[in-house]
């Protein structure tokens, strides 16, 4: 399966955040949106870091401050970045083995989407439920 | 108003697309209690089932036999069948919006993707969803011109489809008359000159597409011998490690299976299969009648990107083929329907989860949505479409709870009824489409084959007594 699979139902916005923002706009974006981590981009939207709600996490147990700090402060600078035509199942490995869960994916240089774990997870569920459904109608099929 | 979705005030539905991703779309709107909820299912031709009854290669009967399920669907007293209306031409995207309060585009990737490639316009350069219609038997299809008078054939991509459009060429007659093979493809591959099919993936056996049972199967025709090029058949070192680490076992099968037709000598059949791994075509070259007569491949290795997927690059090397026929299978697209918005560049219904989005806003189109391959883009088996409904269902009846729903000024069975028999006199049904069947079984039955299909509209027409 390929990554385009997954970006194509996720609409085709992406939710940014430049780096001198503070970490109290990311959270109310993170929140607003329901999602897990936002891609900082630079003034050309060129990606340049990843803001995940783990780095932040992480800063507020030692800083009660972590509002007033900057997303450039925080974020994740080297950044992997995924191809639309690449093999979840590659992301997937990448993912677990380095231990980061969301991964952005840019096409000819233009960022054009995000794609978490869950993300993969969720398809590559859906994927083996229709073989399973699938193989099993033929099973239950007659062969006449 | 009264509340929409009780026995008095249905939620209506318009599904867009009699295809499996229609069928489990009707499906999972009939299975929730909570709202009563009727189905009229539109599709432009007079026959259901989409690429069950015109992509599902003929020699894979069992595969079809999911039809079953939705004919059960089909028996739900909400459902109603229109085939042979076209939206977009009998009825228009706004016209649905004066019956039914949502709206479900489910019409599937008809269209191939261009391999971009100098020469690819020749005549015998040619797209294999089109062959596939062809010998499915697909109306529009029925006349179309293909030369099997060549010996040298190349289908470039190893999906499915590449797959089944092998296969169909390398079938003995005999093997294909006991299916439901339209009958103008069975007299004219009767007839066949082709002796060589080569199989062309970009990247190598462990990254190709097709399952174990589909490239086991290449090895099994009756006059058909399978070849893989010894030195391609290997698996290079960044596939070697990819495969030790996952240690995925369908992956190890496949490439098993791939390495066991390496260098097989000819066993004396009339025809050949030969796979060749990481090749793509660069040029078609053509004679001066504008024919193609060769095929110009570059040799490519494989590197691994950023996120671990490996990839094909192109290297200096490169091979020329005589090749009289190209069939390509390198991807497939859906075709815009007017009035919804499309992601071109992908060629899927812009949405997400398939609520249809606007490009301006991003903010959902109420009442529209998608399923399917027009959602999702190409992949998976027919049995991938039924979570993908589902996703689509989920989020049709949170609308529906949150009144997120289309206004339509005639909100009825009959009222719709009306105006499609109105628009489009000649509709299907799925009582036409039932008897049109049970014909098709009749005639199939007198010569053993599962059924022989009407394969034009106006014969489909006359069958059931409409014209």
């Amino acid at each position: 399966m390929k990554v385009r699979r997954i970006l194509a139902t996720k609409g085709m916005r992406v939710i940014t955040i430049g780096p001198e923002q503070q970490i109290r706009d990311a959270v109310a974006i993170l929140a607003r949106h329901n999602i897990g981590a936002l891609v900082v981009v630079d003034t050309t939207n060129h990606p340049i870091g990843i803001l995940s709600e783990r780095d932040i996490i992480r800063e507020s147990a030692s800083n009660e401050q972590v509002f007033d700090r900057t997303v450039a402060d925080l974020m994740t600078r080297d950044v992997i970045t995924g191809m639309p035509n690449d093999d979840t199942h590659s992301l997937a490995h990448t993912m677990t083995e380095r231990r980061f869960r969301h991964m952005p994916i840019v096409d000819e240089g233009v960022l054009i989407g995000i794609v978490s774990i869950g993300d993969i997870l969720k398809a590559e569920r859906d994927q083996y439920r229709g073989e399973i459904d699938t193989l099993e109608t033929q099973i239950m099929a007659n062969d006449d | 108003m009264s509340e929409i979705g009780t026995k008095s005030n249905p939620l209506r539905v318009a599904v867009i697309g009699a295809g499996p991703t229609g069928f489990y779309t009707a499906e999972h709107l009939f299975k929730q209690k909570e709202y009563v909820v009727e189905v009229d299912m539109f599709d432009r031709l007079p026959t259901p089932y989409g690429l069950v009854r015109y992509g599902v290669a003929p020699d894979h009967q069992k595969i079809k036999s999911v039809t079953a399920v939705y004919d059960r669907i089909a028996q739900n007293p909400g459902f109603r069948f229109f085939g042979n209306v076209q939206i977009g031409k009998d009825i228009t995207a706004s016209d649905l919006c004066q019956y039914y309060h949502q709206i479900v585009y489910t019409t599937g990737a008809q269209t191939d993707r261009q391999m971009n490639i100098p020469g690819e316009d020749l005549a015998g350069s040619l797209p294999a969803t089109e062959f596939v219609a062809w010998y499915n038997g697909h109306p529009d299809f029925r006349d179309y011109d293909v030369d099997l008078s060549h010996e040298n054939v190349a289908v470039v991509g190893v999906g499915n489809v590449a797959m089944d459009v092998a296969r169909i060429l390398c079938r003995t007659p005999e093997e294909l008359a006991t299916t439901d093979i339209a009958d103008y493809a069975l007299e004219k591959l009767r007839h066949s000159q082709v002796k060589n099919v080569y199989i062309l993936g970009r990247r190598g056996p462990a990254q190709a597409a097709f399952t174990t049972p589909e490239i086991k199967e290449l090895g099994e025709m009756a006059d058909t011998d399978a070849y893989v090029e010894p030195d391609e058949a290997e698996l290079d070192a960044l596939s070697e490690a990819a495969l030790a680490v996952s240690s995925d076992r369908a992956t190890m099968k496949k490439v098993e299976v791939i390495q066991s037709y390496a260098g097989r000598p000819s066993s004396g059949k009339t025809r050949r299969l030969i796979l060749r791994f990481l090749v793509s075509p660069v040029e078609l070259f053509g004679d001066d009648t504008g024919q193609v007569v060769a095929m110009r491949m570059v040799k490519n290795k494989l590197y691994k990107t950023d996120s671990g997927t490996l990839r094909p690059k192109a290297t200096d090397s490169f091979e020329e083929i005589p090749v009289g026929l190209v069939f390509r299978a390198i991807g497939y697209r859906g075709v815009p329907i007017p009035g919804v918005p499309f992601y071109d560049s992908w060629g899927v219904i812009l949405n997400r989860e398939g609520r249809v989005i606007d490009p301006e806003t991003q903010a959902p189109i109420t009442g529209q949505y998608t399923g399917g391959w027009i959602k999702r883009g190409p992949s998976g088996v027919i049995g991938t479409n039924k979570p993908d409904a589902l996703e689509t269902v989920q989020n049709m009846l949170a609308d529906v709870a949150a009144g997120e729903i289309l206004q339509p000024q005639h909100p009825t069975r009959a009222a719709a009824a009306d105006f499609i028999a109105a628009k489009q006199p000649d509709y299907f049904s799925y009582d036409d489409w039932l008897k049109l069947d049970a014909i098709e079984v009749a005639r199939g039955k007198a010569q053993g084959r599962p059924r022989v299909k009407f394969t034009s509209v106006p014969e489909m027409l006359t069958a059931v007594g409409k014209k």
